[in-house]
């Protein structure tokens, strides 16, 4: 609660907590904001924007901000459920490696190492080729593509929390394995855990857009990425139709940048050197103390 | 005349909480070649009072008044250019960690080269007196090579110590610097110091939390608490004859490996929190002879015997 | 040494992986390529010379680690083969010049976008509180929050269709032939600009925003303060004391987002049509050009991994504890 209240209080997290509750709210409520078949044709290719529709028409004549509504339906389920799947599955794999150390220790880094290495996208790729198009598909590729860095930052932090005395003292008092993983160790990981869990929405949002606009997913579905594949391939860039394209991509932007502010918030939150760095700056500028490298000697301030 | 004259000198570290004094008006002087213990707990401001003179204080801290002369030169009225020129050639600091103050990436050498050629002397004259620098600090030259993570904590301390003699300052702040050593490295280094102080003649502004430190070491001590000198003397004086409760206190606390045995007592409570320290004198909650007037009047330091001050209202 | 020697270790196993999971995942699927390209061949081969491509292909009926070795072998020793789409043009043509392109575009992006990120974090840090330091930071966070491709669409709406200030495609113009000729060099160039210069417009911010905060802890070791009372003059401090240990934490960080921004080039290739690796195997994953794919997979990540080497050489050179161990 103390941890919600000083988050809160942040104008960053207030920010970003808006700006995503904003979009998140239009996703819900999609189908009453902009109603109807999104794929239906509305009136001619590539119109401008107007007041009948006001972010233009597709190369294809579809409303363009019905599609953005209702695609950010996708676009959004896809970044939470692939964000929270990354983070579950980091963390198991990351704690597990972190906690029992030794052979298993050993054997599931060189995984998460080799998995780190390879290169995401082209992979992403060429699974999602052998893969039927869809939902699931684009959930699955994500997924067990990008938990290796989620699982190299918990594993390192379970490492040092392990060595600290409070799991030493549980494990003499006779406390499981399992509860000493539970009630002492990843309760103080989980500021990490919320901000690893917001990177990586981040992340599962971009790939996916980034998937849908080469193509690899369905693309009869309607989602900010698809949005993108359809205008790159109507040309719409030599057809002078910005309308079509910078619509989807500054919403996957701002919902990035709304979650940026989040991580920094919970960051500036948590962080015990960033939370004084930051009193001192406030307290800098509340006396007007001029930044210089030397001390500074300001006599008017003795009473 | 004294080479270092330190009047009411005031710092204030501006909190986010309120602007914490955290020293409150401390006058001292030190003579050429002598060695000057400065003593207190941890947070009676002692370092500060030291980074103070150097101004090397980081923010939030302010100095809020009075001087810092060396040889008749303020050093809190000197732009950050006059200041720059300053440093290390009349005044050099060693810091308690020197883990910590020695930069990981560079080679020793570089780190004591640096400064002799920012002074503008020539590469091959500054390796040379580099060389003869370990060898009065009692570290072999081939060891000029090396990475600071290469060394063992006492010669890195011995490093410190070459590099603060560098420029052969007049004076030479000393800032718990075997704090972080164990017993036997303690002496060693502590003995080195004393013989080169002997050859070089350097003052010593020693600070430390041991008082047993500074019995054979120190020509005078000053007691710090809360900010403010509570008792100066020349050591034997304080040894023999400690005036202030809180002195008192502090010798009470050392156990001695000779003479009787007798309890060991410690000073109840623990030290003001600064953010708001206690009216009058900051040491009356926990004074044995606390009287009236020791909780509304700050005690003014008094000559009470010759060359002995205390400030307290017992005298 | 050990140092670089145990990353080695690791990247020649994730070079095993990739080779073995692009073995493994054609056969996974009904059919095989052999089929589909004499599909697209209509037919016209006899029945050896089918047997014969199925042999070059590597999909007889040996059995299965036969099959594997043999394709080990093979891509050891650069022979992916034919391709499929492009039949009967070999592979390793194919992927030579499109890897001279992507390692061009891809170190520039890299180089730029580190040096300058890092250039600019440690100003940004040394003057903390100053008006750089309150724009900088945010502003880049912004920009780094758009996705690269999009970006790439965006400027090549604005610069390349409405104001015509840039070329729109290609690596260099279509009217020249390439050679070491000025025109080309320069016209290699003028194509550069946009690919690069999006990238690296989004990717400056994450560098400058590390390297800021990697500075404000340095700035505040003891270190830097004895340099500072040693009296040195503020930009030794700067770079010796405070930049060269800063550094150091985003170097390894630069080595694990080379990966990142090479296989990220994919989606910048698209927009532009620059024919690099990534442009490449795009079209091969559309067409289903099994060794183009494998091919093309295997070279984006040998390029990466061969940068991160060098990273790990350099960074044994920048900080001297790492020797020891």
């Amino acid at each position: 609660m103390e941890f919600l209240r000083s988050l809160l209080l942040q104008r960053k997290a207030v920010f970003g907590a808006i700006l995503l509750a904003g979009f998140v709210l239009m996703a819900l409520f999609a189908p009453q904001i902009a109603p109807g078949d999104p794929t239906r044709f509305v009136g001619r290719q590539n119109q401008p924007p107007s007041a009948e529709h006001w972010f233009g028409t597709t190369g294809q004549g579809q409303d363009v901000f019905a599609q953005l509504v209702r695609g950010s339906r996708i676009s959004l389920m896809i970044g939470f459920t692939v964000g929270f799947l990354i983070t579950l599955l980091g963390l198991a794999i990351g704690m597990t490696a972190g906690f029992l150390g030794g052979i298993a220790d050993g054997l599931l880094n060189v995984l998460t190492n080799v998995f780190l290495i390879i290169p995401a996208l082209p992979l992403l790729i060429t699974l999602a080729s052998f893969l039927p198009p869809g939902i699931t598909t684009v959930t699955f590729v994500l997924t067990i593509t990008s938990w290796a860095w989620p699982a190299r930052v918990f594993r390192s932090q379970t490492l040092s929390l392990r060595e600290k005395d409070f799991v030493a003292a549980s494990a003499i008092s006779g406390e499981s394995t399992f509860r000493i993983i539970f009630s002492e160790i990843l309760p103080n990981m989980m500021s990490l855990v919320v901000s690893s869990f917001f990177g990586n929405v981040i992340y599962a949002i971009a790939a996916d857009v980034g998937l849908a606009f080469l193509g690899f997913e369905n693309v009869t579905t309607v989602s900010w990425g698809t949005m993108l594949y359809w205008a790159q391939n109507n040309s719409a860039l030599l057809q002078g139709a910005w309308w079509t394209f910078v619509p989807p991509g500054l919403c996957v932007a701002l919902v990035a940048f709304a979650t940026t502010m989040l991580i920094y918030a919970v960051d500036e939150v948590t962080n015990p050197r960033l939370k004084t760095e930051k009193e001192i700056s406030v307290a800098m500028k509340k006396f007007r103390i001029p930044a210089r490298r030397a001390t500074p000697v300001i006599r008017e301030l003795a009473e | 005349m004294a080479l270092l004259d330190v009047r009411d000198l005031r710092v204030e570290y501006l909190t986010h909480r309120g602007p914490v004094k955290a020293v409150d008006g401390v006058s001292f002087t030190l003579n050429p070649g002598e060695v000057v213990g400065l003593a207190g707990e941890s947070g009676s401001g002692k370092s500060t009072v030291a980074h103070a003179i150097l101004r090397i204080l980081r923010p939030p801290a302010v100095i809020t008044g009075g001087r810092a002369s060396f040889a008749g030169r303020d050093t809190l009225e000197m732009s950050d250019d006059e200041l720059r020129r300053f440093r290390w050639q009349s005044i050099s600091i060693v810091f308690q960690s020197a883990m910590n103050s020695l930069n990981p990436v560079m080679r020793v050498r570089d780190q004591l080269l640096d400064v002799m050629q920012e002074q503008g002397i020539r590469k091959s004259q500054a390796l040379s007196r580099a060389r003869k620098l370990f060898e009065m600090v009692g570290i072999d030259p081939s060891r000029l090579e090396a990475y600071p993570h290469e060394l063992s904590g006492g010669m890195r301390q011995r490093v410190v110590i070459a590099i603060s003699l560098a420029l052969s300052p007049d004076m030479l702040i000393m800032d718990e610097p075997t704090t972080a050593l164990d017993v036997l490295v303690q002496k060693d280094i502590l003995q080195q110091i004393a013989v080169l102080r002997e050859k070089l003649g350097f003052a010593i502004l020693f600070i430390t939390h041991d008082l047993s430190l500074l019995v054979e070491f120190s020509t005078r001590i000053l007691i710090m608490y809360a900010g403010l000198i509570v008792e100066q003397a020349p050591a034997y004086e304080l040894f023999k004859n400690p005036l202030h409760p809180y002195t008192v206190g502090l010798m009470n606390s050392f156990p001695s490996i000779s003479g009787e045995k007798r309890r060991l007592s410690g000073i109840p409570g623990s030290p003001p929190d600064l953010l708001t320290p206690p009216p009058g004198c900051p040491f009356h909650p926990r004074c044995p002879k606390a009287m009236a007037m020791c909780s509304y009047a700050v005690p003014v330091p008094k000559a009470v015997l010759p060359k002995h001050l205390v400030a307290c209202h017992l005298y | 040494m050990k140092y670089v020697l145990r990353h080695l270790g690791l990247y020649l196993l994730a070079i095993w992986v990739s080779l073995t999971l692009n073995f493994v995942l054609p056969r996974t699927m009904p059919g095989d390529p052999v089929s589909a390209l004499i599909g697209r061949m209509h037919g016209r081969f006899s029945p050896a010379q089918i047997e014969a491509l199925r042999k070059a292909y590597g999909f007889t009926n040996a059995p299965l680690v036969e099959q594997y070795l043999q394709y080990l072998g093979h891509a050891v020793r650069g022979d992916f083969g034919l391709s499929i789409s492009a039949y009967p043009v070999k592979v390793s043509a194919i992927i030579s010049t499109a890897l001279m392109w992507t390692v061009l575009l891809g170190v520039i992006t890299l180089l730029l976008s580190f040096v300058l990120g890092t250039i600019l974090g440690v100003i940004v840090a040394w003057r903390r509180g100053g008006i750089l330091d309150s724009v900088l930071p945010s502003l880049f966070n912004f920009i780094g929050s758009f996705p690269y491709f999009f970006l790439a669409m965006l400027a090549l709406f604005i610069f390349g269709f409405t104001l015509d200030w840039f070329p729109m495609s290609h690596a260099y113009s279509d009217l020249l032939s390439p050679g070491p000729t000025w025109e080309f060099i320069g016209s290699v160039v003028v194509h550069l600009i946009m690919p690069a210069g999006t990238v690296i417009l989004i990717s400056v911010g994450g560098w400058l925003i590390g390297m800021r905060s990697t500075m404000i802890a340095v700035l505040a070791e003891d270190y830097i303060i004895m340099a500072e009372a040693k009296g040195l003059p503020q930009w030794q401090v700067m770079f010796n004391y405070a930049m060269r240990n800063a550094i150091l934490p985003n170097f390894t960080q630069f080595g694990m987002s080379i990966g990142f921004i090479l296989g990220g080039q994919i989606l910048t290739e698209i927009v532009f049509s620059y024919p690099g690796l990534g442009f490449y195997l795009v079209r091969a994953v559309t067409a289903h050009d099994y060794p183009l794919m494998q091919a093309l997979f295997l070279m984006i990540t040998v390029a990466i991994l061969a940068a991160n080497l060098i990273v790990d050489m350099l960074y044994v050179r920048l900080d001297p504890r790492v020797r020891t161990t």
